[in-house]
């Protein structure tokens, strides 16, 4: 009897069952890293006297973080991934003005589909999970030994289970869903562990909000967030996916060490206050916090389902005088596609600025950094202290439409108040 | 092995952004990471004050948020001999490991050791004495794979000989 995640890990290590705990050598489908998280592991790689790597088509590299380079250090950095990749003929690299944010693009592209195993040096790898694949982050020297072998040690985690049930209202989705879960068990309160989401909330969930649950897992201290595929799945990845795929769904015996419940209904949308992402409120607790900045992007809600949400709100209003707004669609397709629906038009014509694809903001690298004293909403994931910018500045963490509606008010506020 | 050094104490779910700020990440030049070793924490100026071999105790979930392997290095550079806390968020124990940075998992060590105190970590005993007090504090054993990986030199080394690398 075994959960989604140990049968995936079991198929992959070649046995027929895994247990929670036991340490397996895992080989991989995908293994990622970006210009921040790449060039640490070039240089062991290239220390260790390796020549070749184990699959040109299997390593992703993705300027996406200080892309467009920000600074001459960024150039070099993002350099380093250029020449690498040239190196060793990959074909996974991707150069602006056909990158995007890595969690936006992969499954995109295709390049990550349900059943698979996948490491990458960056936080956020979890993302996948929302096609019904494994896949954890990792530092720079696991992907450098992984680029030389194709494989890597795995602990096999314990499951938890979160049920979801109930009707959630107009403008929640998978960001509400994901920081109301956070909110409750705390940021250490799936360590080590795997989150897998389940209930007919989840199953009505287009594969953008499945994609944007999972990519919080590790906000929680999670390895890996996981959703069963289902059509929805199906549908997505038919016109995708570029390799075989296979679905994998959890035995109705397996074992969960924990197993959770949430009533989305009559759920208001929920904001994570500052510092941490588990300092979460309900939005019409937070009417009285005024902004200086509104960012819509990022891998966690930079799709093109995200930029709607965010257009509907703000069409025909203007950004607050006091505001900066600031919109990063998080690939090129979904940048193409924005135009093509208007949406840059009612972004524009609101005041806001519109971006090509980058993760600047989001870690405080570029593209609307805050000053001391300055404080943002953001539909990113992480509000840590000076993650947007100064040690003194604060960000809280939300859903499109709110962080759209905010930046019309001036302040944190709903969609239903914009007059 | 044995790390000797005074105790910095630092709060529960010190994240990655603490540790190295990510406008720093343009480069990853350790000592040049060290420089800016724990900026945004609720102690900026730890980098000045710190001596080499001193030891950072903190509560639970140490390191959580990004998997930045610059946040151990920026650590380890800085001089800092090891790292004990109640517990570590599960990529920086992972990256830790790897490049060779020593944490130990001790939660009544966490509790029973004051800023400024004088510690010494015993890693083949798996003890931590607060030499002020003169308490002794166990650490949670390490997990067999990890030994292994320790033997073998750290990830790169074990990889290395597994790929048949010189």
């Amino acid at each position: 009897m075994m959960t989604i995640t140990e049968k995936i890990l079991a198929a992959h290590c070649g046995k027929k069952e895994v247990v929670p705990g036991e340490l397996i050598n895992a080989k991989l489908d995908l293994v990622l890293a970006n210009d921040i998280t790449a060039p640490i592991a070039i240089k062991e790689f290239r220390a260790a006297g390796a020549k070749k790597v184990f699959d040109p088509d299997r390593i992703a590299l993705i300027p996406d973080h200080f892309a467009p380079n920000k600074d001459i250090p960024s150039a070099e950095q993002c350099n380093l991934l250029r020449q690498f990749s040239r190196e060793h003929d990959l074909s996974l690299y991707f150069e602006v003005g056909r990158m995007g944010v890595e969690h936006a693009l992969l499954p995109e592209q295709g390049l990550v589909v349900p059943g698979d195993v996948v490491i990458g040096a960056d936080s956020h790898t979890c993302t996948y999970g929302g096609l019904g694949a494994f896949s954890t982050g990792v530092g720079s020297t696991d992907v450098a030994a992984a680029m030389i072998t194709g494989e890597a040690w795995f602990k096999v985690p314990e499951s938890m289970k979160f049920i979801y049930k109930g009707k959630p209202g107009k403008w929640i989705g998978g960001k509400d869903i994901i920081l109301r879960t956070i909110g409750d068990i705390g940021v250490d309160g799936a360590l080590y562990r795997a989150m897998e989401f389940t209930g007919e909330p989840i199953k009505k969930l287009p594969m953008s909000g499945r994609l944007t649950i999972c990519n919080m897992a590790i906000e929680a201290g999670a390895k890996n967030g996981i959703i069963e595929p289902d059509e929805i799945t199906r549908k997505y990845v038919a016109r995708r996916a570029r390799r075989k795929y296979k679905f994998y769904k959890s035995d109705r015996k397996a074992i969960y060490v924990d197993v959770r419940e949430y009533d989305l209904t009559g759920m208001e949308p929920q904001i994570a206050c500052p510092h941490l992402p588990e300092n979460v409120k309900p939005v019409s607790q937070l009417a009285s916090i005024n902004i200086d900045q509104s960012v819509v992007g990022s891998c966690t809600n930079g799709r093109i389902e995200d930029m709607r949400e965010a257009a509907r709100v703000i069409k025909g209003h203007k950004v607050h005088p006091y505001v900066r707004m600031i919109v990063i669609p998080a690939t090129q397709a979904i940048y193409k596609q924005c135009i093509k629906e208007g949406l840059v038009d009612v972004f524009i014509d609101a005041g806001a600025a519109f971006s090509t694809p980058t993760c600047g903001p989001c870690l405080g690298g570029h593209m609307g950094i805050l000053a001391s004293g300055e404080r943002a909403i953001s539909t990113t994931n992480r509000n840590f202290v000076g993650r947007m910018g100064h040690p003194k500045s604060e960000v809280y963490l939300s859903n499109p439409a709110i962080a759209a509606a905010s930046a019309v008010l001036g302040r944190i506020g709903r969609p239903e108040e914009l007059k | 092995m044995k790390f000797k050094g005074k105790a910095w104490k630092f709060g529960a779910d010190i994240d990655t952004d603490a540790i190295i700020p990510a406008r720093y990440l343009n480069t990853s030049d350790p000592k040049e990471l060290a420089s800016h070793c724990m900026e945004d924490s609720k102690n900026p100026d730890f980098i000045k004050k710190m001596k080499l071999g001193d030891i950072i105790v903190a509560e639970k979930n140490f390191g959580c948020g990004s998997s930045r392997e610059h946040a151990p290095i920026a650590i380890k550079a800085a001089g800092v001999s090891c790292v004990v806390a109640k517990s570590f968020a599960r990529i920086f124990y992972r990256n830790s490991f790897n490049m060779g940075l020593p944490i130990f998992e001790s939660a009544e060590a966490a509790d029973g050791i004051k800023e400024g105190e004088e510690i010494e970590v015993d890693a083949d005993r798996g003890v931590i004495r607060n030499l002020t007090t003169n308490r002794e504090f166990k650490v949670a054993p390490v997990p067999a794979f990890m030994q292994e990986l320790i033997a073998a030199g750290g990830l790169m080394a074990y990889t290395k000989k597994k790929a048949g690398l010189r």
